[in-house]
């Protein structure tokens, strides 16, 4: 396993206070906070700020950390010596509950966790989990089974935090929206003893849709019209969730019009509606003939669409 | 190959309807009872009196447990964790709003 500068991890020199480590990390903790920040690595950079910062705000931690520290760089080979925290006495509850890597563990791992099992909050239940997950519009207006792949901690047998990867085929609630939970009973955590298991709680967020805007419960489709359709009117084909049906273009439509098609949308309880947008298309004069209809067009109609600029 | 309904495990919607008392909500969030008194009086959570009894929403369980996640690992206050919620909140509305508008 390869060595971690935790002083370097948090940017502060190895004589640095107390004082300096707590605001290196709330500077690094808000930067890089997996619900605050748009970073790429955020998740991955908060754990290790994280564990950093575990290690030297606790003067034993840090104490023992530093004498090893002396003869080691960053991302060297490193195995703790034998009886290397002997005379080291550990204290606090342990982590919260981000996985912390194989270096940490194998320092202070077995204290921690013991601590940690220790302070199970409610005896007798497992722990509920919660995970979010991409899923795709259809998956909400139609329902049905998906495939989700979870990564879940979990305690193994020695008491080692580790990150189990799960497979779950899932019945989606048909009308979930965006930002809803779907709870699945006793698929969180085993409880210890004899207890009932945990829930899982999936956070749905939609996969952009090929042809739907989703806003909430309503759903919007740009649908593009001919100029003539916009003006005189017409019943054009649209492909709306349950299906395609024919929409009638009130005659003088304009471009950005919106037409709604009412409970045509998300089928939640109760249902949003269904927005048709109205993009007017122009065709082009690629040839004598196009030209032609829109000179034709040009000299029949006065017709000046700049008029309300003054121009 | 697309997965088959029958062995699907099948899920709930827990939203607005959802109704969770306080004990129910502290052990959700492993947090104590006070804990989550305090969140109310913030404003971090909003109630659903029945009976003079407190109830909470499946929303408030996500807001809850995002508030006990910004405090232990922001080291905010409880008036910086109400305030930070309510943003986090508004900025997650306008990027979908944003996301929906993006041609």
């Amino acid at each position: 396993m390869e060595f971690k500068d935790y002083y370097k991890v948090m940017g502060v020199a190895r004589d640095a206070t107390e004082a300096q480590i707590k605001q290196a990390y709330r500077k690094l903790a808000r930067k890089y906070h997996p619900d605050v920040s748009k970073e790429k690595d955020a998740e991955a950079r908060f754990k290790e700020v994280g564990e950093a910062y575990e290690v030297l705000k606790s003067p034993e931690k840090r104490a023992a950390y530093d004498q090893l520290g002396q003869n080691h760089r960053a991302g060297e080979e490193f195995r703790p010596p034998p009886n290397w925290d002997s005379g080291f006495e550990f204290s606090g509850a342990g982590p919260g509950n981000s996985a912390y890597s194989d270096f940490f563990d194998s320092l202070f791992g077995a204290q921690a966790r013991a601590g940690r099992s220790r302070g199970e909050f409610h005896a007798g239940r497992g722990e509920d989990h919660h995970a979010k997950v991409l899923l795709d519009l259809e998956a909400s207006l139609i329902g049905g089974p998906r495939t989700f792949t979870l990564r879940m901690p979990e305690i193994d047998e020695e008491g080692r935090l580790i990150s189990k990867e799960r497979t779950l085929n899932v019945q989606v609630p048909k009308g979930i929206l965006a930002g809803q939970q779907i709870r699945l009973a006793g698929q969180g955590a085993r409880a210890s003893g004899s207890g009932t298991p945990g829930d899982l709680y999936i956070e749905v967020e939609f996969q952009p849709h090929p042809l739907y805007r989703v806003d909430g419960r309503d759903l919007s489709l740009e649908l593009p019209v001919a100029p003539w359709e916009a003006a005189l009117g017409a019943s054009v084909k649209t492909p709306t969730p349950t299906g395609i049906v024919d929409l009638k273009v009130p005659p003088g439509s304009r471009a950005g019009g919106k037409l709604r098609l009412k409970g045509r949308g998300i089928p939640a309880s109760p249902p949003g509606d269904f927005y048709v947008v109205l993009q007017i298309a122009l065709p082009a004069a690629n040839d004598d003939k196009a030209k032609a209809a829109y000179a034709a067009l040009a000299a029949a109609l006065p017709f000046n669409p700049r008029a309300s600029l003054g121009a | 190959m697309p997965p088959s309904d029958d062995q699907a495990i099948t899920g709930t919607i827990f939203d607005q309807s959802a109704i969770l008392s306080i004990k129910d909500l502290s052990r959700m969030c492993q947090v104590d009872e006070r804990h989550i008194v305090e969140f109310v009086e913030e404003g971090v959570l909003n109630v659903v009196e029945i009976s003079s009894e407190w109830h909470f929403t499946g929303d408030a369980l996500r807001r809850a447990r995002l508030a006990v996640r910004l405090e232990r690992d922001l080291e905010l206050n409880l008036a910086g964790v109400a305030l930070a919620v309510d943003l986090l909140e508004e900025l997650q509305r306008l990027r979908r709003e944003l996301e929906a508008r993006r041609p």
